[in-house]
């Protein structure tokens, strides 16, 4: 179990070390900072001034290593525009964020997963078929068109909720319910065709065929069963919890990390845009490792290769 | 026979009109071992999946099965689900499949203790331990908290056969128990089966293609050919006296232990498809004594002695006075 753990942990370093890393390179290949933050007119001294002090004229080895170096010591750079310590900027912006996608998520987790149940055990049914046709609609609608048709709907037709902003809870339902519904289409697709194949599992006629009533068969012997490929998606669903909402963000003018990034990145605001590929590497790696950690608990033949 | 335990008259089974099951009589009488008998796709195993309710809800189901007396088919789920397993219980082909792969094993054996004899808790494990103990598995109290993939093939049909037992019931119904398995632990899996029977009383039905299988643990024989059955008699009768030509064919690729070398025969042609069933017999495109009657009706069966029946005309002119 130390064993598996160590492996893990070591993985996940090396993922977040070359996610940094590419962003770190693609960043510094891509566009000027210096260019864009000075604007396009300044003059030649001043961008030569600019570049000397967030040490652009460096060697981008030299960059590199002096970047690690500081990542190591706990220090994440600072913004090109304000100065200000780029894990600070990015920080003050997680409970925005936070505030959508944890709701999202218990809307994905809570509609996606019985309607998928409930499309498997009718097979088929006329129920099947609208979960399917609303999980196919869920998740091919991009969540951009999504959002401004609820906009349109909610905010300019009927005038119930505000288009945009923060200022209250009410801003807020407009974005959680665009994220919530792609996501619980996903699942909902998931955890019926992950329901299907363990329903047609030979084991699952013995338990019948030793008297199991239907309900404790579907409980007790095909859910704990069905459960082990669903966790690979919600795993997913829970690392992005802090980048996922990039597109609603912006759509609602959300103030969060998402829409930070957006600004981050057109502006070439290099610390900031590396501190926040950096905790979503972060939190995506972690949410893998509790997935695989789940696995062994849900999956006794998983456990054993692992120990 | 006296009172049959468990009697099915007229089985049909459809598939979304592929017929699978064309009218199956059968008779099992209490404590009785019949072997049933013939090749993948005959029908075998979904005559008793079918009469336990337990095909997917696309197969229409049509004719009686009656348990004790008490018609079972189409019966509410709460009767069913005492029946199967506290009555008749079923084992499958693949052992290491028909197990839940998450579930230990001492748990999957008292989930049916607790429903068919109200154990729990400690009183179930106890039983359950007894029970892999009685089925011949070493250690028994250890293996209560292994996971089936922790077990052999054989060691996992010795659990299914353990739960099966765990309902005490009237009639085990093994399909097909042995066919995955190697064939020294086969040879030990029958021995057990039948040992079983002899120590609880309880009635057998063997599902296998394997005729000799079927010799060495039952006393009566059905053979089943495409959906029907075509030839039923007790073993010894059926080996010395095979009145169907299906079951002549069968036979008669058979190497024999003693005698002299034969070539071994071979039945010509395959089955024919579910949804393009010759008119009448369904074997006479393959029979070496077809006639132009044979594609006029489905043959009944008939006694050709006492505890003989075959489904061919040929058996009912042999009958008549020459």
């Amino acid at each position: 179990m130390l064993r598996f753990l160590g492996f893990r942990l070591l993985r996940a370093a090396i993922t977040i070390v070359m996610v940094v890393s590419f962003a770190f390179v693609v960043l510094r290949l891509s566009g000027d900072p210096a260019q864009i933050i000075m604007g396009a007119d300044a003059p030649p001294e001043a961008i030569a001034a600019f570049r000397r002090a967030w040490g652009l004229e460096e060697p981008l080895w030299l960059q590199y290593l002096r970047y690690f170096g500081a990542i190591f010591s706990g220090d994440l750079g600072r913004s090109m525009r304000d100065g200000r310590e780029a894990i600070a900027l990015v920080a003050e912006r997680i409970p925005a964020t936070l505030a959508l996608t944890i709701p999202a998520l218990l809307i994905k987790l809570g509609i996606g997963i019985p309607a998928g149940i409930t499309a498997a055990l009718h097979r088929n049914s006329l129920v099947d078929r609208a979960v399917m046709v609303l999980a196919v609609a869920g998740f091919t609608v991009p969540s951009f068109v999504l959002g401004l048709l609820l906009v349109l709907v909610f905010a300019v037709q009927l005038g119930w909720l505000p288009s945009g902003g923060q200022e209250s809870w009410r801003h807020a339902i407009l974005p959680i319910v665009t994220m919530g519904v792609g996501g619980a289409a996903v699942l909902a697709r998931f955890t019926r065709s992950a329901m299907l194949e363990v329903l047609g599992q030979p084991y699952i006629r013995t338990a019948s065929a030793k008297g199991v009533p239907w309900r404790a068969v579907v409980w007790g012997h095909a859910l704990p069963n069905a459960a082990i490929p669903t966790v690979t998606i919600i795993g997913f669903m829970v690392g992005s919890l802090i980048a996922g909402a990039v597109v609603v963000e912006s759509v609602f003018s959300w103030p969060g990390v998402g829409r930070l990034l957006v600004v981050a990145v057109a502006n070439r605001d290099l610390a900031v845009v590396q501190c926040i590929l950096l905790l979503v590497a972060a939190t995506m790696v972690a949410a893998n490792l509790v997935v695989d950690l789940l696995y062994g608990a849900l999956d006794p033949r998983l456990r054993q290769r692992a120990g | 026979m006296s009172e049959p335990l468990v009697a099915i008259r007229g089985l049909a089974v459809d598939f979304g009109g592929a017929p699978a099951l064309r009218g199956i009589d059968l008779a099992i009488a209490p404590g009785e071992a019949l072997g049933l008998v013939g090749e993948s796709g005959c029908g075998k195993s979904v005559t008793w999946l079918a009469a336990l309710g337990l095909l997917p809800g696309r197969a229409r189901v049509s004719g009686s099965v009656r348990l004790a007396g008490e018609e079972i088919l189409g019966a509410a789920p709460a009767v069913l689900d005492r029946v199967r397993g506290g009555r008749v219980a079923m084992i499958f082909q693949d052992p290491a499949s028909s197990l839940n792969p998450v579930h230990r094993i001492g748990r999957q054996v008292a989930e049916a203790l607790g429903l068919h004899r109200g154990l729990r808790g400690v009183a179930a494990r106890a039983e359950a331990r007894r029970l892999l103990d009685q089925v011949g598995i070493p250690d028994a109290g250890r293996r209560l908290d292994a996971y089936p993939h922790e077990l052999s093939g054989g060691q996992n049909q010795r659990v299914m056969i353990a739960m099966a037992l765990a309902g005490q019931p009237e009639l085990l119904v093994a399909d097909e128990p042995t066919t995955a398995l190697d064939v020294t632990i086969q040879a030990q899996i029958l021995e057990l089966l039948g040992a079983l029977r002899r120590e609880t009383g309880m009635a057998l039905v063997l599902i296998s293609h394997d005729l000799g299988v079927v010799a060495e643990t039952c006393e009566r024989v059905a053979v089943m050919y495409a959906g029907r059955i075509v030839e039923e008699a007790r073993v010894a009768r059926l080996f010395a006296a095979p009145t169907h030509p299906y079951t002549q064919g069968l036979l008669g690729a058979l190497p024999p232990l003693d005698g002299p070398r034969r070539p071994l025969s071979a039945i010509p042609g395959s089955v024919p498809e579910p949804n393009g069933m010759p008119p009448g017999c369904a074997f006479a495109p393959r029979c070496p004594h077809a006639a132009a009657a044979c594609a006029l009706g489905v043959p009944e069966a008939v006694a050709v002695e006492p505890d003989h029946a075959a489904a061919c005309l040929r058996a009912v002119r042999e009958l008549l006075p020459a």
